[in-house]
């Protein structure tokens, strides 16, 4: 025992020279340890302090993009077409609404939510971030925002906010011109500049909305403003305002363009007038139309359902994208490609016996008066509209030249005019039949051609925009319909440079005397097919009548209104230009299904002329 | 012997105050406390910033501080011989309670640690984290040191059959804590420098073997996650990546108190509680963060002293194991926010909100103060 407690005393002494040995050892370790972590935080604070501070900004600084307020869009006369109205939308942030489901029953007491509107709105709680406030109810009126605004209180986390609103004041008068806006959906964000488009919520899809989209957006603006890891903002800092909008001035006249859709009654039918001078497009006109303003936050279903299924097509902009035959209103431009070529004189005439048959054919080309119209020059077949003189005229002139010179006036090609989706209508040809067709040329549809039947299509707009050529004597220019745009702060707006096209130059400008002449007996003469839409007019005009088959009728078949539906009926077609020694004004205009366009579409024209003249007059 | 200078009144011990007698028949430690309560007042500070300016949360902190510092008291009055005669019952307590936990405990946040006691609910890891260091050094407290090699064998099974139950839990970061305790104790009862290297590369295999086998997929991540936060920078890597902005966006002088942007925005997770370290950082910069360590720096010296001055090998070993541990707590969350550790969900010793790691601390530090201040007595 005594060895052992010496043993331990001894021991007892070493352990404490261990002990004291090992907790130097630690000690030091720990000030090693405490020297690294010194370091460490010197690293990060010191060394890599201007490194973490960007970041730092980074997390706290978000740029919020502001929308720029869309241009105006007016008529050329100053009246507004397309506005921005401030209207209230309900919005609900499913982070701070208690139960969504009460919150919409609650709703639902003071306000009508449609089965559309939760639709949507359950589709886009889907998409968007709990704390994100999505939309449940659009253009909510003044009593409706009221009632909320007094329930307040007991609905956290539903608010109504003001926002900007395309709004049309005149409805459907001029849609297919003005076209509209409607919410950016999924495809158009693959084609729209996302930091241009950041806050925009609607972009321009149809019509001068949207071929002049890039004007009237504007520029994005920022907002500085500093966010907390869950995105909310917490404050406010500095930022670039945003660049609203050009406004922009169309060439159209309203007023103009509303005598034209009301002068249709409710016939379907385009119509385009246009200001030779300049190409400025006065009034565009697809018949029958549709109210714009119901696509802006979102057509509902069955209202898109009843436009698009609709036989008549309301949707469909038939004066740069229907393709009618242009029946007889040709006829000026086969002239003058007959004379020019020096096929016929003016003094030439033929015999009208009411038909006309080629050799070795027993066919008969029927004229549309079944008792021909006996002798007949290049004048009178115009202005009486005779078609044997032409079937005759076209024969002999062959379609290689009536294709290469009618091409001069822009047929078969898109016009150029600064609105989308024109289509280029079909001059025929021998190359594009055996392109197209795999077929030769015959000599029966030369004499179809020559009257505006057969393979050949139009649009209203390349008509129009024929007449105007023929207006000026072959000064061609690119119809447009922009007038000018005006800068938000800048004093004059800018007017638009027209572009002008390759003149029709004739070897014999008389000739334009002789065509124009004719056209003019057309609505003056004694026999005129349009005799009677020139009484009383205090100006001179120039016009040719057409009408269009719709359907071919069977040799020795009689065309008989009654029998025919609707439908199948001929379209009445017409062309004009006044006053005809100082044009100010061309239309071409067709009404689908009304029969002969002496009767049916030249008093439109009347109106039309008459509504912009007199206006004209006016300001002078 | 640093620590002399470190605190220069230690070397007048005899010539004490009156203040110094006081504190002595309270059985507290004048360096010890002031500088604990120095750092329960910086970490209310901090947390008024962290939690938004809550004072609601800021009341229920200062309450815990207030338990922890009477249970502190409470424990200082106990002498070291009664201390040590309670070590083995304790650790059997404490170790009934940790199998039960995982037969009956209830499940928070995915991991089995808390008993449910009525009204209290218990987290028996915890009174291990006292328990299993102070039956290592009841352990070794009569035997011959440096110790043989079969008491060694005993003593590791000692320790490694509880952080085994602790890390099935799973708790990691407390089963880490656990094994370093035990370690401490190893280490400062002198275990050979050969057997330490011997154990090291021993532990190579063993950390292998426990990747493969032995951890869930969410501890795996973290270590993963460490290696390179921006694998994940939403997910686990996030922590890391938002921690160490805050805190190399304090610079040197700190953004000021409650001015932090990464903290206040709601960047900086878990602001409150594991990572407030980097609040202090940010706010504060690297000037504040010296500050703290040098506080920390002076408990740990202070605990080192009076481990050297304890007279029994059961105090000594107990007391330098305690300090350790609380440097290993102190270490591995600033590794871990500051990006030099993993994230093990480990606690700032008196500045992270919590309850029941914070009066585990204040006990061990009651012990402390018990060796320190009976010591003297028994001297007189």
């Amino acid at each position: 025992m005594v060895q052992f407690s010496r043993l331990t005393l001894k021991d007892h002494f070493r352990e404490t020279h261990l002990f004291n040995h090992r907790i130097l050892v630690a000690g030091a370790g720990v000030m090693v340890l405490f020297l690294a972590l010194a370091i460490r935080i010197f690293y990060l604070q010191v060394i890599q302090h201007d490194h973490y501070s960007t970041l730092s900004e980074d997390n706290r600084y978000t740029l919020l993009p502001l929308a720029p307020t869309r241009g105006l869009i007016y008529d050329r006369n100053g009246i507004l077409l397309a506005q921005n109205l401030p209207t209230f939308t309900l919005e609900l942030t499913p982070a701070k609404l208690p139960n969504l489901n009460d919150t919409l029953k609650t709703l639902e007491q003071m306000i009508s939510i449609s089965l559309e509107d939760k639709k949507r709105f359950y589709k886009l709680i889907k998409k968007r971030r709990r704390f994100d406030s999505i939309p449940l109810r659009f253009r909510l009126s003044d009593e409706e925002v009221a009632r909320i605004a007094v329930n307040q209180y007991r609905l956290p986390g539903v608010r109504v906010n003001a926002e900007l609103t395309r709004h049309y004041p005149h409805g459907s008068l001029a849609s297919h011109a003005i076209g509209y806006v409607a919410r950016i959906s999924e495809d158009d964000l693959q084609k729209l500049d996302p930091t241009r488009y950041a806050a925009t919520r609607y972009v321009g899809k149809v019509g001068v909305e949207k071929a002049y989209e890039d004007i009237l957006h504007g520029e994005v603006g920022y907002q500085e403003v500093e966010i907390n890891a869950q995105g909310r903002e917490v404050e406010v800092r500095q930022g670039t305002l945003p660049v609203p909008g050009k406004n922009i001035y169309l060439s159209l006249d309203l007023n103009v363009q509303r005598v034209a859709e009301q002068s249709y009654g409710d016939y379907s039918g385009a119509l385009v007038a246009i200001d030779p001078n300049d190409g400025s497009i006065l009034a565009l006109v697809s018949l029958p139309t549709f109210d714009p303003n119901l696509f802006v936050n979102g057509i509902d279903t069955d209202t898109y359902q009843e436009l698009n299924a609709s036989p008549s097509q309301p949707l469909f902009n038939r004066a740069l994208q229907g393709r009618y035959p242009p029946g007889s209103t040709i006829k000026p431009f086969v002239g003058l490609a007959a004379l020019e070529n020096n096929t016929v004189t003016p003094e030439k005439t033929i015999y009208c016996p009411g038909y006309y048959t080629l050799k070795n054919d027993d066919r008969h080309y029927r004229d549309w008066r079944k008792e021909g119209h006996g002798q007949t020059n290049l004048a009178k077949a115009i202005t009486e509209s005779c078609d044997v003189y032409f079937y005759d005229l076209a024969l002999n002139l062959n379609i290689d030249k009536m294709q290469q010179f009618l091409a001069q006036f822009g047929f078969g090609k898109p016009t150029g005019v600064d609105l989308r989706d024109e289509v280029s209508g079909l001059l025929p040809s021998r190359e594009w039949k055996l392109r197209a067709q795999h077929q030769a040329w015959y000599p029966g549809e030369t004499i179809i051609t020559g009257i505006g039947q057969g393979y050949w299509l139009t649009t209203p707009l390349q008509l129009a925009n024929a007449t105007a050529a023929i207006a000026t004597r072959g000064h061609r220019l690119q119809p447009h319909i922009l007038h000018a745009t005006h800068e938000v702060g800048v004093e004059q707006p800018v007017d638009f440079t027209p572009v002008a096209l390759p003149d029709i130059n004739l070897k014999h400008p008389e000739n334009w005397d002789t065509i124009i002449n004719a056209m003019h007996n057309v609505i003056h003469g004694p026999n005129g097919t349009a005799r009677g839409i020139g009484v009383n007019a205090k100006y001179q005009m120039a016009g040719k009548t057409g009408t269009a088959q719709v359907f071919g009728l069977k040799e020795g078949e009689k065309y008989d209104v009654k029998k025919v539906s609707k439908h199948l009926r001929d379209h009445a077609l017409f062309i004009a230009f006044a006053p005809v020694d100082n044009p100010q004004i061309a239309v071409a205009l067709i009404v689908e299904n009304a029969g002969g366009g002496g009767a049916n579409a030249a008093p439109i024209a009347r109106k039309v002329i008459d509504a912009y003249l007199e206006e004209e007059e006016q300001d002078e | 012997m640093i620590f002399k200078r470190v605190i220069p009144e230690y070397a007048e011990e005899n010539r004490l105050s009156t203040g110094r007698r006081v504190l002595l028949l309270l059985h507290l430690d004048f360096t010890l406390i002031t500088s604990l309560l120095l750092l329960a007042v910086v970490g209310l500070i901090v947390l008024y910033s962290a939690s938004d300016q809550n004072m609601e949360l800021l009341a229920k902190q200062s309450l815990r501080l207030l338990l922890g510092f009477v249970v502190m008291f409470l424990v200082a009055q106990l002498t070291p011989e009664t201390i040590k005669y309670w070590s083995p019952w304790l650790f059997v307590i404490g170790f009934i309670m940790l199998v039960l936990v995982l037969v009956v405990g209830d499940v928070g946040k995915g991991a089995q640690r808390w008993l449910s006691l009525g009204v209290l609910s218990f987290q028996p890891s915890e009174l291990m984290k006292i328990a299993l260091p102070m039956l290592i050094a009841w352990y070794f407290a009569d035997t011959v040191l440096p110790p043989s090699f079969m008491r060694v064998i005993g003593a590791c099974l000692l320790f490694a059959v509880p952080t085994y139950v602790v890390a099935l839990q799973p708790d990691l970061g407390t089963a880490m804590v656990l094994a370093a305790s035990g370690t401490f104790v190893l280490f400062l009862a002198g275990l050979r420098w050969r057997t330490i290297i011997i154990g090291i590369l021993l532990l190579i295999p063993t950390l292998w073997i426990m990747w493969h086998y032995g951890m869930h997929d969410y501890q795996r991540k973290r270590v993963i996650t460490f290696l390179n936060p921006e694998t994940d920078p939403l997910g686990a890597g996030y922590h890391i990546i938002q921690s160490t902005i805050a805190i190399g966006s304090g610079g040197i002088y700190g953004k000021g108190w409650l001015e932090g942007t990464q903290s206040h925005l709601d960047f900086l997770p878990e602001r409150r509680t594991d990572f407030i370290f980097a609040v202090f950082s940010e706010e504060f910069g690297f000037l504040g963060t010296l500050l703290l360590l040098l506080l920390y720096a002076v408990i740990i010296g202070r605990g080192i002293v009076i481990a050297t001055q304890a007279q029994s090998t059961y105090t000594r070993l107990l007391a330098g194991s305690i300090i350790l541990t609380f440097f290993v707590y102190v270490f591995i969350n600033i590794g871990m926010v500051s990006g030099l550790l993993p994230v093990v969900g480990i606690p700032l010793p008196l500045i992270s909100f919590g309850g029941t790691s914070l009066v585990t601390i204040m006990a061990s530090f009651g012990i402390l103060m018990s060796i320190a201040t009976h010591r003297k007595l028994v001297s007189t």
